[in-house]
């Protein structure tokens, strides 16, 4: 568990509860509940939280020595295996800590937004546990793209509410259940999806998936007799960065590597408003959004622009307020790989170690590929989730490029999914 | 005395919300002066954002039809100053516009600075609570304009404490929880709102859901010092723009529906309670 002040809202000057007055007094109760019963472990909270984690979502996860890419990179190379977390991702560590917060608060409601879906689908699946009800904020364009996590939340019970209004990704959705909350603020709890938003969402967020890097801290003792040289983690939002950091910000000489989505380019288009990348903590200038004071991608006026990446999951304009602090303190680098890499990475990790990952964790291990003799003799990667959402994007990504190491599918083909000459480049099937 | 001067006990005011620049500048500037002949006494004037995480589909849509055609804070700034209206004009808007603009070394201060030098007279930043106003606070105290505050149903105890010392100008009541938007009713949360407001020495105004004249007369008798309306006016400029009426069209329908509010005000006014009540 962190340290720092849990009643300070502030990382520096980062941070701060910037909402609608409507919302106020149900962020004081929320400040008020993480503190008694997070920090605190009133009424055993945090005993039944873990107990839940373990029995509920498989906790702990192990720290898995990679034999292939240690051997390519000639570096030890660890992952640390959230995609074996129930839901197949890091998001139910935070969802199965609010849901049950909730209930220990006495609300009656839970909502939730979600950008690639796996944060809606660990909410989804936390509120049946529980037997909450709850609906979940995405937007048309993720839909789109991310249609099996749709139907989990739906066979999990939840509804699921389309968001129309701009482009129709995670910050329209997360705007969108901040009106909701709004509305119905004194039954209803909103499960944020990452360390993002008014405190005390963005240290609770931390405190519940820290279990990452507590896990992985003590295993790399226990499998080298050390620390790390490197921890990498992916970063859009942040929570699964900012988990795999948390134990580790006070080891000084572990490095912290938060890789970003470099898109499409690192360039801007202002006129437009749009940033055909999702590397807030690389390129993003301070401001205030969604409840929070910390990096944006914005224009020169303050509004804040489109985002984009490959991955649903990292395409957001802004982050954590801890990681832009963490950041300009120097204790956090922030890279970036492009959605080219990332898609490499991800057909890497498959072949090289039997795991599909999620399109997000291919970031880092685009960077890992590009970096690794940087990084020292050991590194610990988080695999935050897997790839079973991404696999239609990944057809339809890989077949508009040349990627050597994407497999031959034109033996199978009936669509020209992956075949680049098959004339059939749209993904459509 | 700034925006105090408003509001005369035995006339309401009647204070109508656009967004500038909805759907497009001219027809916007036509709208707000419609709106004054039809008896604003304050004009609230949006200035976009981008994510309006406090409005209803109705502001929402009117913020994405104004940043289509063009509105900057800079247009923004030479709209105020080429507006053809003897009213006071309070910017209301997100506090990102108002934190960015300038300098930003300097916080809010530019700002402000801009708004008054173009005769904005007071502000409105709906996602900026009492708790993280000090440097726009400050600010508004230099150069002189109101900082209105929004009072929701859920505020109480401290916070009101908090608000009550730094509100200036006249105070936002929100008439019930939720979001901006147009309702078929008013709701019961007002009377209490204003019951716990009775001891503020700021004129109170009450908007969210404000539809009719018939609303007006309710919220004024039960109190209020005047009525703030947005969506209902909005939904006039979006139907136009939908169907594709001329802007002098649209410009008698907004001054029309002002004059029933402001007459529903009141009418208010005369069955509206002593000040001593409580």
């Amino acid at each position: 568990m962190s340290t720092d002040d849990a009643h300070d809202p502030k990382f520096g000057e980062y941070g701060g509860q910037y909402v609608p007055e409507a919302l106020m007094p149900a962020i004081e109760e929320l400040a008020d509940a993480y503190e008694r019963y997070v920090l605190e472990n009133e009424d055993g909270f945090m005993d039944e939280f873990r107990e839940r984690l373990a029995d509920f979502g498989g906790r702990p996860t192990p720290l898995q020595y990679a034999e292939q890419l240690s051997a390519r990179y000639d570096t030890d190379v660890y992952l640390k295996r959230e995609d074996l977390l129930h839901g197949g991702a890091h998001k139910l560590n935070n969802a199965l800590g609010q849901v049950l917060l909730a209930k220990y608060m006495g609300k009656e409601r839970i909502i939730a937004e979600t950008g690639a879906g796996q944060h809606g689908t660990a909410t989804a699946m936390a509120a049946a546990h529980l037997d909450m009800p709850c609906e979940i904020y995405m937007g048309e364009t993720d839909i789109a793209r991310q249609r099996p996590n749709v139907f989990r939340m739906r066979i999990n019970g939840a509804d699921v509410n389309p968001v129309t209004v701009g482009r129709g990704t995670l910050k329209e959705a997360i705007s969108e259940t901040m009106r909701d909350w709004a509305t119905t603020v004194e039954n209803t709890h909103y499960v944020i999806g990452s360390i993002v938003g008014p405190h005390p969402f963005p240290k609770m967020v931390r405190d519940f998936q820290a279990v990452i890097s507590e896990e992985a801290r003590e295993q790399t003792i226990e499998k080298t007799g050390g620390l790390p040289d490197a921890v990498l983690a992916c970063a859009g939002g942040g929570s699964n960065t900012m988990g795999t950091f948390a134990e580790f910000v006070d080891d000084p000489d572990v490095a912290l590597y938060a890789v970003e989505a470099g898109g499409s380019s690192l360039s801007v288009d202002e006129e437009r408003g749009v940033a055909p990348n999702s590397a807030t903590l690389s390129t993003g200038e301070e401001g205030v959004l969604h409840g929070a004071r910390t990096k944006l991608l914005q224009d020169s006026d303050g509004q804040i622009m489109e985002s984009h990446s490959v991955s649903a999951g990292l395409d957001y304009a802004g982050v954590g307020p801890e990681l832009a602090h963490l950041v300009d303190e120097g204790r956090v680098t922030p890279v970036n790989v492009d959605d080219d890499h990332a898609l490499e990475a991800f057909h890497r990790l498959s072949q090289d170690e039997g795991i599909i990952p999620a399109l997000e964790t291919a970031h880092a291990f685009g960077y890992l590929e590009e970096h690794h003799d940087d990084l020292g003799e050991s590194v610990v990667v988080n695999v935050s989730g897997r790839g079973d959402k991404d696999l239609e994007t990944v057809i339809e990504e890989t077949s508009k490029r040349d990627l050597d190491i994407a497999p031959d599918m034109s033996v199978f083909d009936t669509g020209g999914m992956m075949n680049p000459d098959s004339g059939h480049t749209d993904g459509d099937h | 005395m700034g925006l105090e001067r408003v509001f005369e006990r035995d006339d309401p005011a009647f204070i109508p919300y656009l967004t500038a620049g909805d759907p497009d500048y001219e027809a916007s500037q036509t709208y707000i002066e419609a709106l004054e002949r039809g008896g604003a006494d304050l004009i609230e004037l949006g200035l976009p954002f981008s994510e309006p995480i406090a409005e209803g589909k109705t502001i929402q849509d009117a913020i994405v039809r104004s940043l289509e055609a063009g509105m900057t804070v800079g247009r923004y700034f030479e709209f105020v100053e080429e507006l053809d209206v003897d009213v006071p004009v309070v910017c209301m808007t997100y506090y990102n516009l108002v934190f960015q603009y300038g300098d930003s070394e300097e916080g809010p201060r530019p700002f402000v600075e801009k708004a008054a030098e173009v005769g904005i007279e007071g502000l409105v930043v709906v996602d900026l609570p009492a708790e993280e106003a000090g440097p726009l606070r400050a600010a508004c105290d230099e150069f002189g304009l109101d900082l209105v505050f929004i009072v929701a149903p859920t505020t109480t105890g401290d916070r009101l404490d908090s608000m009550k010392t730094q509100v200036s100008g006249y105070v936002y009541v929100q008439a019930r929880l939720g979001v901006t938007g147009a309702r078929d009713d008013v709701d019961d949360a007002t009377e209490e709102s204003l019951a716990r407001l009775s001891d503020w020495d700021v004129p109170k105004a009450v908007g969210f859901g404000i539809k009719t004249g018939d609303h007006a007369e309710r919220i004024v008798s039960a109190g209020a010092d005047g009525i703030i309306v947005g969506s209902a006016l909005i939904d006039i400029v979006a139907e136009g723009h939908e169907n594709g009426d001329d802007t002098e069209t649209v410009a008698d329908r907004l001054e029309a529906k002002a004059r029933e509010l402001k007459e529903g005000a009141r009418r208010g006014a005369q069955n509206r309670p002593q000040p001593e009540r409580t």
